[in-house]
């Protein structure tokens, strides 16, 4: 059993707190879902987990297994057992698939011997065409194809919790059925918990939560069972937003709206 | 230069230029102050070295050795020889003109480089196997004038893989190259410099491109202290084209110097440049390049790209494109970056859990690829990736 815990997590961007003590807990084979409206710090959330640079940790704690996971550089991170699948695969031109995966294979002093059949049987499972294998990665590749990698990866390299940014973003409804059904067997498979950062609700269908969670303003502000997700669904996120309109500050002149910039004030 | 004793003429001439000066903006930013002629000698008989062969499993047509710009050895292959294929020693080194823009080392190479490398293939003679040229340069205080001069007939096709080795001991290497391809000819030549890096380089190439003629070059630079080349190429024949590639990786203190010109003096002409270089330690690139539309380049297409990753903080590369459009109906382009490795690409690798030392290494092999798969040989191929593994084995090793 693994546990990623995530306490009173504090963290900034470009001198603005996004992050304003987020408490999560996550569990092998338990998929957790946190929804909110935009600029409510989730994929803010995603990054920090994994380091990313430009991303500051005011304060708070992350550990996996007890392994303070913010001491650790991100290589470092994803080798302890972190994964995360990205909103925009970064393309990496010249480097192959196979490549990175042999790289972090050898770094774990896992035998890669076996990882071009390993990549082969992930690509037909989540049905990713096998001649993108050779493709540079993600060069070339639609919105969905990247997602279906980010998958294969994930597949691949059998973390111990994945943080799935937006992975229903730029998806088609086959393909985000693919992508769930996948990652909804490796909790099965091999007890994978999941922390799902979603803006619509179309993703749990398939990938059901066991929790979800909306984040807003920086913090967990609720939390419940599934049952919370078709709740959005139906009110959308207006309750939690409305206090990130009149607190959040505008740096326009008075007589621009911030909930809707572009009105013509002089209407 | 006509008369019986036209060398000394050149070399009288030669004596009368002055060292190009880095005030002139042909060579700002260059190294050619730091050049003293007097401490150098020309070769001026056959030398007894051999140069070396890394394409040895390159089934070629041609071989020819050139060592201090004397041809030291050709063998050609009987079949080609007898379809019409002439590869040789020249025998019209006396005809050879100044370049445009000459310097005082363009005087020097037609005053001291021996009867060249000559190879011609004739009309309609597609060569399928490359001509392999194996140019050494001993080192030591030579100065040594090499000259290649090729003419693809038309509807003819050839391609051309060049080495350039030294040792070390210092010297400076002159390679003057001139390329013609005829009508509807085919002509592609890539050039490995893996010269030893205490020898100078300065070389020029020359290039005109018929109409419907294609040429592709490609320059892999990996050695030298300063090594610089210059390239001219004149899209001269309606529906012309031109790919200039090039890869370069400066490390320590070397400075690599490319001044590319790409011409369009007929209609539909089409020239697409991607140079890709990276830069370690104190050295220096620099890339200067124009793009010249004549008036008579009506629906002409050129791009020119050069980016750099800088993977030092000491390190510099300079990248100054340039376009001058003399007609309005032509699609140009151009780009140029200098950029640290890419944070983003970083990152993503991290995040599969790829140590930092060999996300960067596969960032940078990854950007030179781009570029390398363009080579039509597998072999040199090959051999341009072991080059650049061998400067990031350097690299790691300097970081341990």
């Amino acid at each position: 059993m693994s546990e990623l815990v995530i306490k009173g997590l504090t963290a900034t961007v470009a001198g603005n707190d996004i992050l304003r003590g987020v408490d999560l807990t996550i569990g092998s084979g338990e998929v957790h879902a946190v929804m909110g409206p935009n600029g409510a710090g989730k994929s803010t959330l995603s990054h920090v987990l994994l380091g990313k640079p430009g991303y500051e940790v005011t304060g708070g704690s992350v550990t996996l297994d007890g392994k303070d996971v913010l001491a650790l550089p991100t290589w470092e991170r994803a080798q302890a057992g972190l994964f995360l699948a990205m909103q925009y695969p970064t393309e990496v031109p010249g480097v192959s698939l196979f490549d990175v995966m042999e790289a972090s294979f050898d770094a774990s002093e896992r035998s890669s011997s076996q990882l071009q059949e390993l990549l082969e049987s992930e690509a037909k499972r989540i049905g990713f065409d096998e001649k993108f294998l050779l493709r540079p990665l993600n060069v070339d590749l639609s919105g969905g194809e990247k997602k279906r990698n980010e998958t294969l990866q994930l597949g691949v390299l059998a973390p111990k919790i994945a943080v799935l940014d937006e992975l229903d973003s730029g998806l088609d409804v086959d393909a985000l059925r693919d992508v769930s059904r996948r990652v909804e067997a490796l909790t099965e498979d091999t007890n994978l918990g999941v922390l799902v950062i979603t803006h619509y609700t179309r993703l749990l269908a398939e990938l059901r939560p066991d929790y979800v969670h909306v984040l807003a303003q920086g913090r967990i502000v609720e939390t419940g069972g599934p049952e919370l997700a078709n709740q959005l669904e139906d009110t959308g996120y207006a309750e939690y937003a409305e206090e990130v309109v009149t607190t959040s500050a505008t740096p326009f002149a008075s007589g621009i709206d911030p909930a809707d910039p572009f009105a013509d004030p002089l209407a | 230069m006509p008369g019986a004793d036209w060398r000394q003429a050149w070399a009288a001439s030669a004596a009368e230029q002055a060292m190009p000066s880095t005030e002139s903006e042909e060579w700002r930013y260059s190294r050619v102050g730091e050049l003293d002629l007097e401490q150098l000698t020309p070769q001026n008989q056959p030398p007894t070295a051999s140069a070396t062969d890394p394409f040895d499993s390159i089934e070629r047509a041609a071989t020819v050795s050139v060592v201090n710009g004397w041809v030291t050895s050709v063998s050609l292959d009987e079949g080609w020889a007898a379809k019409g294929l002439q590869v040789g020693p020249s025998t019209t080194s006396a005809d050879r003109e100044l370049p445009v823009d000459p310097t005082v080392f363009d005087h020097l190479s037609l005053a001291f480089a021996p009867d060249g490398v000559s190879i011609q293939v004739p009309d309609g003679l597609l060569v399928e196997a490359p001509v392999v040229i194996l140019n050494h340069h001993t080192g030591g205080g030579v100065a040594s004038f090499s000259h290649v001069s090729v003419q693809v007939g038309a509807n003819a096709s050839l391609s051309i893989v060049e080495h350039q080795s030294s040792a070390s001991g210092g010297g400076l290497a002159v390679p003057v190259v001139d390329l013609a391809v005829a009508s509807a000819g085919r002509l592609e030549m890539v050039t490995v410099q893996d010269l030893a890096h205490d020898t100078w380089q300065l070389g020029r190439q020359h290039s005109t491109v018929a109409d419907q003629a294609n040429l592709s070059v490609g320059c892999a630079s990996f050695g030298g202290a300063y090594a610089r080349l210059r390239t001219d190429t004149n899209l001269t024949g309606r529906g012309a084209n031109g790919d200039l590639l090039a890869v370069y990786y400066a490390d320590g203190t070397q400075v690599h110097d490319f001044r590319t010109f790409q011409h369009h003096s007929a209609k539909d002409t089409t020239s697409d440049l991607l140079f890709k270089g990276a830069v370690d330690d104190q050295s220096n690139s620099i890339y200067t390049g124009l793009i010249h539309i004549h008036p008579d380049g009506a629906g002409s297409n050129a791009h020119q790209t050069n980016r750099n990753v800088k993977l030092s903080e000491d390190a510099w590369a300079w990248s100054v494109p340039n376009l001058e459009i003399e007609n309005n109906d032509v699609r140009c382009s151009h780009a140029s970056t200098v950029s640290p490795v890419d944070e983003d690409q970083q990152f993503y690798l991290h995040a599969r859990g790829v140590p930092p030392t060999v996300s960067d290494r596969l960032i940078v092999s990854g950007f030179f690829e781009e570029v390398i798969a363009r080579f039509s040989s597998v072999v040199v191929q090959d051999e341009v990736r072991r080059l650049v593994d061998a400067k990031l084995d350097r690299r790691g090793g300097a970081a341990s």
